[in-house]
């Protein structure tokens, strides 16, 4: 099924170091795409696929860190830090930076998430000598100005201000909120519009400068470049950064509030639910089962039971999904659906039923079979562009999977016996689970009186009442 | 939550209604617009099968992968009045079956290969795609010559896809002021072209919609000589063409299709304004679209020229529109431009913007008049339109890294009239276009009376009548 070539270059030039790992995709697909990790002359790890024929360089990064590095005052710092990296750095103004990235084509971006800080480089080769200067400022020189400051918190506000009256984001700050009260998971990355005001320019250089280090990092390099200059590339880009991140410990959380459903009334046609629970971290042995699992109770496909059975048989949705999330310090079985509001009682429900069907009988032999088939056949879709494999590069270090992951995965997949699904299915999924429905679930059952009250606050959804025990 | 650099409302008169978005964030996201470079480019062929298929050919041999799509050369704005919506409701009902494969086997079977799958509708198209290992290429093509002609529906399956595409709508517009205050500006600007319908259609009828109107649309439009095959990725043109003449080659036509008339514009005469006051509201905001011509009406270089002015006038953070509102008088939290000139008929150029703490929508709208008065007036420098073409040009160079990008362009483009000759040599008209030709575009289409302005607010502004009462 696969071919692993092992080739060891030391010291090609400069001291770059190589080790080259050359496989073929499993099969169906006979992808033949090499993985190498440099390490470079100043002792950075990245990893790199050369490819020749598209006249561009892409380049993924991640920090390990996020928000959930930030105290749960200024929530929103790791937001407002990303969004401000590109406006001015060095000796380029704000202006004069975007400039520049436009006459030469460059497109940078930066995100924060709860567990890490990323960013991506897309440059055409011709012009990469300014891109990895301008990123190099851009992480290690940002200039912080007063006036940018206020005008990106200015655009963070303005989004938090729509979120106030959006039925997914009060869905997911509620569910956040209550799942993981005091811990520095439960505020949204983006913070609120309490906390974003109160950062200051202090903040955010302090922020950078405890976040952005060489420890911490894991990159991804695409383009028609060697092991030496990719060596050189990460030395001009990253060498600048200190050796090692000051990151404060963060306790492992498992999602709490389990069994109770909260409501936020909103006054909105469509309501949307948010189902969650306990999942499976990406270390586990049982990850590559879930991650099946998961493909057959509301994966990807148009086949999955949730998209059956909510969607397809009764048209109670257009969107309807489950998905495992293993952040770094908790892991988490989420599912969801967005449905017309007299008929969300019934949606929710209907969700409940295949989950528990799901956690008590598991799937048949068809689905598991269709599901390994379908897992193993997309997996080179993921492949086949630079910017993709780019980002792959960066996961899979992120995940620590090791740099044979990527020939090794298709068999792990296949390896997934029904048995383990069905363990996992009890342990994942038959559990109490917390619900956040917003809108006006009520409106249509008022006469029943079965769901909680106006609770205006999304802030407060922790005193929102528990209602409809599973 | 990104920063609000990007515009809100990315669509324009093609407004997309992406479907069948199953589960996941899959969700596609088609602009008409940028033509791939020229070079150095792939080789791309261009044939077409006896029963009037055109076929397309992108190679991209880096993954044993391909993206295969079909496209129909009709969209919402081809539907007849009274049935808006079905252009889209049928895209939904296309995989529900047909005789030789009942009951989603398209579906079940591409869920087990490992496809990817989707379709969208548009004003002008409708389209399906996989995207697959290749050597289920022949397969996929298989599944969809099927479903060509052979769509089977029944109350049964037709009924709860027509709530589901009424979820569709309550996600995309009813659940999202800013959606419904563009659907609003739409209908106004258009006054007799049906681009003023919503691509998802009306509510009151897709309420009504059903078995007999979807098949009846189904067989006047859906047929081989109103198809367009793209095949990108690890594929040589003699293997598809081999392919397609085993399988959609067998397909018999079976209505001629005539060309697309659809009623014209008269020549806009009013100003006009909407606003839309919604409680959700927390954050107003303003838009504006001008009425312009697409590529098949403009004269040589004058879409190019648009193309050119939108991105001066309102991408990103170098754009007039954003220092001067943002940057400079700090009116604006956010403000852009954008024109999409590969429809079939006269298209749009919108402007947006969001105010910043107390500035009023009037005094918002009276700066960004403000602005492209300058341009009207001054034209646009040499050094912005130097970077301008430098950017638009290169994203024709990213697009080749996605074989789904290069996909989409040249089928986007082909279904809405326009040759794949066309589509290489939108580079090197861009690079023509001169700074004169720019503020031309600018002072022939900018003119205030071709636009509908319209305000999103959280509630009426106070009467005078109210005024009075309290005094």
């Amino acid at each position: 099924m696969t071919a692993i070539t092992f080739a060891a270059r030391i010291g090609q030039a400069a001291g770059a170091a190589a080790l080259a790992f050359a496989f073929t995709c499993a099969a169906p697909a006979q992808a033949a795409t090499n993985i190498e990790r440099v390490v470079s002359p100043q002792g950075i790890e990245a990893w790199l696929v050369r490819e020749p024929s598209v006249p561009l360089v892409a380049i993924d990064f991640s920090f390990r860190g996020g928000s959930s590095q930030v105290p749960a005052a200024k929530a929103g710092l790791a937001t407002l830090m990303t969004d401000l990296l590109d406006e001015g750095a060095g000796e380029f103004d704000s202006r004069t930076f975007h400039e520049r990235m436009e006459s030469y084509a460059i497109s940078m971006s930066f995100s924060a998430s709860r567990d890490q800080i990323n960013g991506s480089l897309r440059t055409l080769a011709e012009h990469q000598d300014i891109a990895f200067e301008l990123l190099n400022l851009a992480l290690t020189k940002p200039r912080f100005e007063q006036p940018l400051v206020e005008r990106v918190r200015s655009q963070i506000m303005s989004g938090l201000r729509r979120g106030t009256t959006n039925p997914n984001e009060l869905a997911n700050r509620s569910w956040w909120n209550t799942a993981f009260p005091g811990h520095p998971y439960a505020p949204a990355v983006n913070g609120t519009l309490d906390t974003v005001p109160g950062i200051t320019i202090e903040d955010l250089k302090a922020f950078r400068q405890r976040m952005f280090a060489r420890d911490n990092l894991k990159i991804g390099i695409v383009g028609n470049v060697d092991a030496a200059a990719a060596g050189r590339i990460v030395d001009r880009i990253f060498g600048d950064l200190p050796a090692k991140a000051d990151l404060v410990a963060v306790a492992q959380a498992s999602p709490q509030a389990l069994g109770r459903k909260l409501t936020v009334e909103l006054d909105v046609p469509q309501s949307v639910v948010m189902v969650g629970g306990p999942g499976i971290p990406r270390k586990d042995p049982d990850f590559i089962p879930a991650y099946v699992l998961n493909h057959i109770l509301g994966g990807g496909s148009f086949s999955s039971r949730l998209y059956r059975e909510v969607r397809e048989v009764r048209g109670l949705a257009y969107s309807v999904y489950s998905t495992i999330i293993p952040l770094d310090h908790a892991a988490l079985f989420v599912a969801g659906t967005a449905t017309r509001s007299d008929r969300a009682d019934e949606a929710l429900q209907v969700m409940r039923d295949e989950i528990r069907r799901m956690a008590q009988t598991g799937p048949t032999d068809e689905e598991l079979a269709s599901a390994k088939s379908y897992l193993k056949g997309s997996f080179a879709l993921r492949f086949d562009t630079s910017s993709k494999i780019a980002s792959q590069l960066v996961q899979m270090q992120v995940d620590d999977l090791g740099i044979d992951y990527i020939i090794r995965r298709n068999g792990l997949v296949e390896a997934v016996t029904m048995d383990q699904v069905k363990r996992v299915a009890k342990r994942m999924l038959d559990g109490g689970m917390l619900v956040a429905m917003v809108g006006r679930p009520s409106a249509a059952t008022a006469a029943g009186g079965n769901t909680a009250g106006p609770s205006a606050d999304p802030a407060a959804a922790p005193a929102a009442r528990p209602v409809d025990k599973k | 939550m990104q920063k609000s650099k990007v515009s809100v409302w990315r669509q324009a008169a093609t407004s997309l209604t992406a479907v069948v978005i199953a589960v996941s964030a899959f969700v596609v996201v088609l602009l008409p617009g940028r033509a791939p470079a020229q070079t150095p480019g792939p080789e791309i062929s261009h044939f077409t099968l006896k029963n009037g298929l055109e076929v397309v050919v992108i190679p991209d041999h880096r993954v044993p992968v391909v993206t295969h799509m079909v496209w129909y050369r009709v969209g919402s704005a081809d539907e007849p009045p009274g049935v808006s919506g079905i252009a889209h409701f049928l895209e939904h009902l296309m995989f529900k079956g047909t005789e030789k494969n009942p009951e989603g086997k398209f579906s079940k079977v591409l869920a087990t290969i490992g496809a990817q799958e989707n379709a969208f509708t548009t004003a002008d198209y409708t389209g399906y795609y996989q995207r697959v290992a290749k050597e289920h290429l022949q397969q996929v093509m298989e599944f969809e010559a099927d479903r060509m002609t052979g769509l089977v529906l029944t109350d049964a399956n037709v009924l709860p896809e027509r709530d589901v595409v009424l979820e569709e709508f309550n996600m995309r517009v009813a659940n999202s002021p800013e959606a419904r205050l563009g659907e609003q500006v739409a209908a106004a600007l258009y006054l007799n072209h049906p681009y003023g319908r919503p691509v998802i259609g009306w509510k009151h009828e897709i309420e009504k919609l059903n078995r007999e109107d979807a098949l009846t649309f189904y067989r006047r439009f859906y047929t081989p000589n109103n198809a367009i095959l793209v095949v990108a990725g690890d594929v040589s043109a003699d293997e598809v063409k081999k392919f397609a003449e085993a399988t959609y080659g067998k397909v018999a036509k079976r209505s001629e299709i005539g060309p697309r008339q659809r009623p014209q514009e008269p020549e806009p005469a009013a100003v006009r304004h909407v606003v839309h006051a919604d409680a959700r509201v927390t954050q107003p905001s303003l838009q504006r679209s001008y009425l312009v011509p697409s590529e098949h009406q403009t004269k040589p270089g004058e879409a190019e020229a648009l193309d050119l002015l939108a991105h001066i006038v309102g991408a990103g953070q170098n754009s007039r529109l954003y220092r001067k509102l943002v940057e400079e008088r700090k009116l604006a939290i956010n403000a852009g431009a954008n024109y999409s000139g590969t429809t079939v008929d006269a298209t749009r150029f919108s402007v947006y913007a969001t105010p910043q703490g107390g500035t009023s929508l009037p005094d918002l709208e009276g700066a960004v008049d403000g602005v492209l008065a300058e341009v009207i007036e001054n034209g646009v420098t040499e050094q912005e339109l130097t970077r301008a073409k430098t950017r638009l040009i290169a994203d024709t160079v990213y697009a080749q890294d996605n074989q789904a990008t290069m996909a989409r362009w040249y089928g986007a483009a082909l279904a809405s009239g326009y040759t794949v000759e066309q589509v290489k040599g939108w580079p090197d008209r861009v690079r023509a276009v001169q700074a004169e030709q720019v503020r031309d575009a600018a002072r022939t289409w900018l003119q205030k009376q071709r636009s509908v302005t319209g305000y999103l607010v959280k509630e009426w502004p106070k009467t005078e009548e109210k005024k009075e009462r309290r005094s």
